[in-house]
């Protein structure tokens, strides 16, 4: 697996001959590289190879570096491993998908990556901007409710395509006890490896998700861009995950 | 947290309560006294008691946001330490109308032009007998999906649009009616 910071484009498995959502793939060689501007047909190519193979095809094994286009061809690991369907009306990264791995810088000279969350439960809240007044209602929220997250064992980053000087500036100002990481270059890849990018805007979807001890994720909510999500949603799922692990021990 | 949000915690006898508690129409605040949109939102309150008078029930829970207001946290435990001598709502009232003076020593001669017994009020502030209580109307809000302040309830579902006069009565009118 390349590295997976700069999860942008899809090698096609079979020759493409599909009508999504997002619109219309003909003939699109087998072999080729759905590039950026393709981006929105990930989460339907997952059926799609679903489809063609009867086997659930592993989503972040097809997803591949731009810079490696002799990546293991994606007709290989189709049928292999597990899949997320993305059933949600989003396009978000469903629960049961494997949370894609990054490495961010939070400051200057320091980066944060999921692994380093190993053993603890992650909340990443992607957001559109530093000093938007939704966005910075939404991170005063959280940095409130931090000690709540705390207690369920959970830690909290933002995620958002500014950059770090910005980020700092911001976080200072709000007082924020979280880390805010910066998904600045290349722009929005890692939310691009979640599915919350907004190509049109260039800007990460208002989207939460709670990812477990084990790197997998559990909930997913994406906002509508002006709506601030609260923070009842995550208590929410990080009880539930709490209840499944008592039920389990 | 969705669109609907509902209150998660209802009214009840540990609430600040004014008007009947039956009235046809409940409206729940949870608001922060450094806020300055809870600031206008006072007066606005203000105006709806005015206009629907005894059609209106309001309550106010603390929603303190301390790490961007520094005051706020103890300015909501000075109401509720003003609640035990049961003056919450002239303390309410009074902080709104100086949000702008909210040091220990300010709180302090609030209680003192309010007649409370003062050590009381101080000794109650110092040791933070009410940090709980305001931390429990802090974690109901979280629960209900306030995602800011002021955040409304009307009638135990969250109001998602703006807090002017309008907006909240014709917010109002349209719950009462789908109550009716």
């Amino acid at each position: 697996m390349p590295d997976s910071t700069l999860v942008r484009n899809i090698t096609v498995c079979e020759t493409l001959n599909f009508r999504g959502r997002f619109g219309v793939i003909q003939n699109f060689p087998a072999g080729e590289i759905l590039l950026d501007a393709d981006i929105y047909y990930c989460r339907e190519l997952v059926f799609l190879c679903e489809t063609l193979s009867g086997k659930r095809p592993k989503h972040r094994t097809m997803i591949m570096d731009s810079r490696t286009k002799d990546s293991p061809n994606s007709r290989e690991v189709v049928g292999s491993g597990e899949c997320h369907t993305e059933a949600s009306s989003a396009q978000a990264l469903s629960p049961g998908a494997s949370a894609p791995d990054f490495c961010l810088h939070v400051t200057p000279d320091q980066t944060v990556s999921l692994k380093d969350f190993a053993g603890k439960i992650l909340i990443i809240a992607f957001y559109p901007a530093d000093w938007s007044p939704v966005c910075g209602d939404q991170m005063a929220l959280y940095n409130e409710v931090l000690p709540e997250f705390h207690r369920h064992n959970a830690e909290l980053v933002g995620i958002s395509v500014d950059g770090v000087w910005c980020h700092l500036a911001f976080a200072k100002d709000r007082k924020l006890h979280f880390p805010l990481l910066a998904d600045f270059e290349p722009k929005g890849a890692v939310a691009k490896a979640y599915h919350v990018y907004r190509d049109q805007d260039g800007i990460c979807e208002r989207a939460l998700f709670v990812i477990d001890e084990q790197g997998k994720i559990i909930w997913t909510h994406v906002s509508p861009i002006g709506v601030n999500p609260g923070a009842d949603g995550i208590l929410n799922a990080l009880e539930e995950n709490d209840n499944k692990g008592e039920a389990a021990a | 947290m969705t669109q609907g949000s509902s209150l998660a915690l209802a009214v009840g006898p540990r609430d600040h309560i004014q008007g009947d508690p039956d009235a046809l129409v409940k409206l729940v605040e949870y608001g922060d006294y450094e806020c300055p949109y809870c600031g206008e939102a006072y007066l606005v309150v203000k105006e709806l008691q005015r206009r629907l008078g005894d059609d209106l029930c309001f309550v106010f829970r603390n929603f303190p946001l301390s790490n961007i207001h520094e005051h706020a946290q103890e300015a909501a435990e000075a109401a509720e330490a003003a609640a035990t001598q049961q003056r919450f709502w002239e303390m309410h009232d009074y902080l709104y109308e100086h949000q702008n003076s909210l040091e220990a020593e300010d709180l302090v001669g609030y209680a003192k032009l309010l007649a409370l017994d003062v050590r009381r009020f101080t000794e109650e502030l110092v040791t933070h007998v009410h940090a709980e209580r305001v931390r429990e109307d802090f974690l109901s809000g979280v629960r209900s999906g306030v995602n800011g302040t002021p955040t409304f309830y009307i009638n135990g579902v969250r109001h998602d649009g703006s807090f002017d006069i309008r907006s909240l009565l014709s917010a109002i009118q349209a719950r009462s009616r789908n109550a009716a």
